[in-house]
């Protein structure tokens, strides 16, 4: 076994623990420091795969933006009430029956699948450099719409959290 | 037989996709479902990862998993300023107890 496949070994379990912490754990403040721990696993498991740009992605946007802005949302939601966040599960068996159906079913379907066998064989040249190119050129309508979309969604959220009308509930 | 690589990463972006599936349908916070769809998102651009390893030389599953991530990140931030202000009017974060569409008098 090389260092590559047991690197990858070791993210996965990572990943696979810190889900099941999330699952068990009923504080929503542990939960979120799970989701981080599997997010950065799903980086470095993205590094491994030769997409390393989307792995220093994950690592800044999620890792370092999302998780941090749901941690300040838990702090927000816990400050007037004074006690720790916790929450409960209600309908475990159903959704537990939904869910292993769910994975059973990808799993399933996945075998039924042909793909090309064999390993390929990676791409050549510098990756980062071709997705710079590609996402200038074939991929700029895509990109400066979502600019636009990351525009809207940050006046609307500022808009929507903030207080600018004067009444009693703000 | 022992699984290839590519076997194991898709089993873990199934599991990861029922994990997250559960956590919405189970937690009673509104947080923990916001949680749980970062984890299915994260699920489906692992596969799409994945899957762009059978067809190197193009980089079209990477440039999905892009704009998935730039999509849950807006997700994300609405949907953190829709709890706030929820909380503020009803000073809970628990969508069943969210129940009344007027403001509380």
């Amino acid at each position: 076994m090389n260092p590559g496949t047991l690197t990858l070994y070791i993210f996965v379990l990572a990943a696979v623990a810190s889900v099941m912490v999330m699952l068990i754990t009923r504080t929503v403040f542990y939960a979120a420091l799970s989701l981080i721990v599997c997010l950065i696993s799903v980086a470095g498991i993205y590094a491994l795969l030769s997409a390393e740009f989307l792995a220093i992605t994950q690592l800044v946007i999620y890792a370092g933006g999302v998780l941090v802005l749901i941690l300040f949302g838990i702090m927000l939601t816990n400050r007037i009430a004074g006690k720790p966040l916790l929450t409960e599960s209600h309908h475990v068996v159903k959704s537990a029956i939904i869910s292993i159906g769910m994975f059973l079913i990808i799993i399933i379907s996945y075998q039924k699948t042909s793909f090309n066998q064999g390993d390929p064989v990676p791409a050549q040249g510098n990756h980062i450099n071709n997705i710079g190119i590609e996402l200038m050129s074939t991929y700029v309508a895509p990109f400066e719409t979502g600019g636009i979309m990351l525009l809207v969604c940050l006046i609307g959220a500022a808009l929507m959290a903030s207080s600018f009308k004067k009444n009693d509930h703000v | 037989m022992i699984m290839s690589e590519h076997t194991i990463l898709f089993v873990l972006g199934a599991f990861l996709f029922s994990a997250g599936l559960f956590i919405v349908f189970t937690k009673r916070n509104a947080i923990m479902i916001l949680l749980g769809i970062e984890l299915m998102l994260n699920a489906a651009n692992l596969n799409l990862i994945v899957f762009n390893r059978q067809n190197p030389t193009s980089y079209e599953g990477q440039f999905f998993a892009l704009f998935i991530i730039l999509v849950a990140v807006c997700e994300a931030a609405v949907g953190i300023a829709i709890i706030l202000k929820a909380y503020h009017y009803y000073y809970t974060s628990v969508p069943d107890q969210i129940n009344d569409l007027k403001e509380k008098n």
